[in-house]
């Protein structure tokens, strides 16, 4: 029997009789990051990294029973060594590393390899099963630096500062939005931040994570003048009233999808920005090369086509079903990708909240 | 080739009119005449053909990426677009060039097209090594034949005149026809000197804006009936017959020069003053115009023989003067103009090939309503209105509204069409949109029952790709990736469960559609979630719309 297996409820690995990021109700769960379609609410007990834990209150509620574990330390379920491992994804994302008599399996969970200067780096895991998600699984993506990413969205907010205009950026509002403020160059103007997001930064903030000075829009005055400053909010913002305060402003979409340019004129935003907390197609191989697995089970994203190229690289890997999927057969799904925005104070996330997110 | 990708991209991520201006402005002060030529030229529609076959073209960029030749057709479906794939699919480039566009278009571009399959490979890799991802992208559309981007010609023209302080009307007219990019001619596009311009140049095309509002609000709308004239809208070509200095020469309204293929409305102008007729060009036979599939038999040959031109003559119905002896008429009012037509058309002896359009007379708009329920039965597409005192513009009317209300009244020159023949019908196969849509499945095929004896299959019978809103858009879109049944290249066969109904202007039988009939301008007018895949329209229904207009 396979030390993890599909089944109706989530990924279970029987000889330790716990979960990995289940999607139905279980008694014990462990959870690679606290991204909505991973971190569901109503299991009876959580093992998570410590990192992720004031977020996963927040989304879970005060009522859950979350266990943190540092990362590196090892937990023994039921005679199965568990421990987590940074996975660069947000803060307190993490592979769950799964050794039971010598045999050893890696859930990657979401992950990247890309700087970020939020949360821990991606560190490899050697094991002879590696589990990895494949959501931007083609060789099209390829994510830019940090400077050139970075420099292209300051080169934005400053040229729009210039001409007197706000920049108004949209992005995941957990993981993507702080690492948005913590890379920008902050000396350009004041930040104001979407109240879906200024919830996570004072998640951030107390995990020890420094982010620049922000507001949130809604304690401001609704005639402020924004022009010159940086506003950071959720996609689901893009076509709502709240919009309408910023007065001439520029917009943009911070996402990995950006890299296609259909999916940037669908969005209607004047720039897109290709930034992502997913790995790469560079980054996928590295980390599967890097975790020395002889086998490979690739979930959510391009599936079918992750497995064939790697069995064309002699590497046995096969598809591994789960409902993290965006959508059945691996098609790519672009246009859609409207998460809602997290409102204050945290609410079970919806199950469908965040298919793959970018 | 740097600079020019640059207002490629810049073009094509805005939305503001104002913003692209400002890019084509820079952009051709910028630059020396011998690239502004060629950025004219293809911003203002022109394409280069394609220089590489596309299944070469998917070869290469494969072997060049380290990819598979499955894995790259993957990526491409994902991103819709061939330019596009290779560029991002590429890995970054090894060293960059700084060659400006017209030695990139004269020593690399235009050469690969004749080169042999291993010398034009080899120059291929080349010219991928020393671009980067953006300019791989404008570099592949041009070379794909696919070349486009998000400016229209009226804003290049508004570019240039703030560029060089010409009006943009001359400069619309030095552009017109066939404008060939040299430095020298840029030179002159932009002079400020008044210029003897090539005899054959036909004026930009005035359109005219569409109605639909109901007929009771016209009075308020339009005003009093007595300030319009009233004309059949013909579904021909529109062209531009142009005399100059004793020579003829035809345009059609995509700005291409068609006298070679209508001899016999160049002989009919030969007794005709110096002037330009603006007009539809239509196949006529014993008095009867001939559907558009008939003249389109016309278009398509150069230099057509004595057995087309007996079985599909044609003529020229013209409705507006643009220029009389050398003398520019377009700004006085339309009243003037058309008694000068009358006046020149009527001037011609023995004429029968060079018409003059019918005015219809109705006194008020509820008459002018009934007259147009008779379109159909005379081939005609509805009604033309024009402002009695309009003058003749440049590109499509807009008016009091500016545009803003589209649908609505507003400009001199208005179209009222008549409403579509409609029909239900199933979607049966899908294909990726192109531009904006290419990540989304925005070209259908739909099919209709047809019986035969016991059974009922549905066969399809037209295309569309128009007409659905955004957020329909992403329904249909969702529906047709979970119920793909089949893949065959680009073409999805969907699950037959969506009815839509679609619109019309025409039908014919065909020998060439398996339904045995063909539709002209079919384009979806709503989902029909009401209807279940059962209830859809038969073959019967539309030959019996065939048998009503015929």
């Amino acid at each position: 029997m396979p030390l993890l297996e599909h089944t109706s409820r989530g990924l279970y690995c029987a000889a330790g009789d716990f979960y990995v990021d289940p999607w139905r109700p279980v008694a014990r769960a462990v959870i690679t990051h606290a991204h909505a379609d991973h971190a569901r609410p109503g299991h009876a007990a959580y093992l998570a990294a410590t990192p992720s834990l004031g977020v996963l209150k927040t989304r879970l509620g005060a009522g859950a029973v979350i266990e943190g574990v540092g990362y590196g330390e090892t937990r023994s379920m039921n005679g199965v060594n568990v421990s987590l491992h940074p996975a660069g994804h947000v803060l307190g994302s993490a592979q769950v590393r799964i050794e039971h008599r010598g045999e050893v399996w890696v859930v990657s969970g979401d992950y990247k390899l890309d700087y970020d200067p939020t949360c821990a780096a991606f560190e490899p895991q050697r094991c002879h099963t590696f589990v990895s998600e494949s959501t931007f699984g083609l060789p099209i993506y390829r994510w830019l630096s940090h400077q050139e990413l970075f420099g292209g969205i300051n080169r934005w907010w400053q040229d729009n500062a210039a001409a007197g205009r706000s920049s108004v950026l949209f992005g995941y509002a957990f993981g993507k939005a702080q690492r948005i403020l913590k890379s920008v160059d902050a000396s350009i103007g004041p930040i104001f931040c979407h109240g879906a997001v200024e919830v996570l930064n004072r998640a951030y903030r107390d995990a020890g994570v420094a982010l620049p000075e922000t507001m949130m829009v809604s304690e401001v005055d609704k005639k402020f003048d924004y022009s010159g400053a940086l506003v950071v909010a959720p996609p689901s913002a893009q076509s709502t009233p709240w919009i309408k305060r910023f007065g001439d402003y520029s917009d943009a979409f911070a996402s990995g999808w950006m890299a296609i340019r259909g999916a940037r004129r669908q969005r209607n935003v004047d720039q897109g920005f290709v930034l992502s907390d997913h790995a790469d197609w560079p980054s996928l191989l590295i980390a599967i090369r890097a975790s020395e697995a002889q086998r490979v089970l690739i979930t959510h994203g391009q599936v079918p086509v992750m497995v064939r190229y790697l069995r064309e690289l002699g590497i046995d890997a096969d598809a591994l079903e789960t409902e993290f999927e965006g959508e059945a057969g691996g098609d790519e799904k672009i246009e859609t990708k409207v998460e809602p925005a997290i409102e204050l104070p945290a609410q079970p996330p919806e199950p469908s909240d965040k298919p793959g997110s970018p | 080739m740097k600079r020019f990708s640059q207002l490629y991209v810049a073009l094509d991520n805005s939305t503001r009119t104002h913003d692209k201006v400002a890019a084509l402005v820079e952009y051709f002060r910028a630059v020396p005449p011998e690239d502004a030529c060629w950025a004219v030229y293809f911003l203002t529609g022109n394409r280069p053909r394609q220089a590489v076959p596309a299944r070469k073209l998917h070869e290469y960029a494969a072997e060049a990426s380290g990819v598979p030749l499955w894995l790259f057709e993957e990526s491409y479906d994902a991103v819709g677009d061939i330019a596009e794939t290779i560029a991002l699919i590429l890995p970054p480039p090894q060293n960059a060039s700084a060659l400006p566009l017209h030695r990139w278009l004269a020593e690399r571009l235009i050469p690969l097209r004749k080169l042999d399959e291993d010398a034009q490979k080899a120059s291929l890799l080349a010219c991928w090594q020393e671009l980067d991802q953006r300019q791989r992208f404008v570099f592949n559309k041009l070379i794909t034949g696919g070349f486009r981007v998000g400016v229209s010609s009226l804003l290049v023209i508004r570019a240039l005149a703030e560029v060089s302080g010409v009006d943009a009307k001359v400069i619309s007219h030095r552009l017109a026809g066939d404008w060939l990019p040299t430095a020298e001619n840029y030179a002159t596009l932009i002079s400020t000197a008044t210029s003897s311009f090539d005899i054959s140049k036909p004026y930009p095309f005035f359109l005219a804006h569409p109605i639909a509002d109901a007929v009771e609000t016209f009075d308020a709308e339009l005003g009093p009936r007595s300030d319009w004239q009233a004309e059949w809208k013909w579904d021909g070509i529109r062209g531009q017959l142009v005399k100059r200095q004793g020579q003829v020469f035809l345009w059609s309204r995509g700005e291409e020069l068609v006298s070679a293929q209508f001899p016999e409305l160049i002989a009919a102008a030969a007794p005709l003053a110096d002037a330009v007729l603006d007009g539809e060009i239509l196949a006529v036979k014993d008095g009867q115009v001939m559907p558009f599939t008939a003249l389109q038999k016309r278009i398509g040959r150069k230099n057509p023989g004595k057995k087309i031109l007996v079985d599909t003559p044609v003529v020229f119905v013209a409705y507006d003067l643009l220029e009389v002896e050398g003398e520019d008429w377009r700004e006085r009012p339309l009243r003037a103009r058309r008694a000068k037509l009358h006046e020149l058309v009527y001037g011609i002896p023995d004429n029968t090939v060079l018409q003059l359009s019918d005015i219809v007379r109705a006194p008020s708009w509820a008459t002018l309503a009934i007259a147009r329920e008779e379109s159909r039965q005379r081939g005609t597409e509805g009604l033309m209105l024009k402002r009695r005192d309009s003058v003749y513009g440049v590109g499509r009317a807009v008016g009091k509204g500016a545009g803003k209300n589209n649908g609505k009244s507003g400009g001199d020159w208005v179209k009222w069409k008549i409403a579509p023949m409609t029909v239900d019908a199933v979607l049966v196969y899908a294909q990726r949109g192109h531009g904006k849509r290419a990540s989304l499945y925005t070209d259908y095929t739909f099919a209709i029952w047809k019986q035969d004896g016991e059974k009922r299959e549905l066969v399809p019978f037209a295309k569309a790709y128009s007409g659905l809103s955004n957020e329909e858009i992403a329904i249909v879109d969702a529906f047709i990736r979970k119920n793909t049944l089949e893949k065959f290249g680009p073409v999805r066969t969907v699950k037959p469960e969506l009815v839509f109904e679609l619109g019309f202007e025409g039908i014919q039988r065909s020998t060439r559609h398996k339904s045995g009939v063909a539709v002209r301008f079919p384009r979806m007018l709503r989902m029909r979630t009401d209807k279940k895949v059962d209830e859809a329209d038969s073959l019967a229904t539309i030959l019996h719309l065939l048998e009503r207009i015929a």
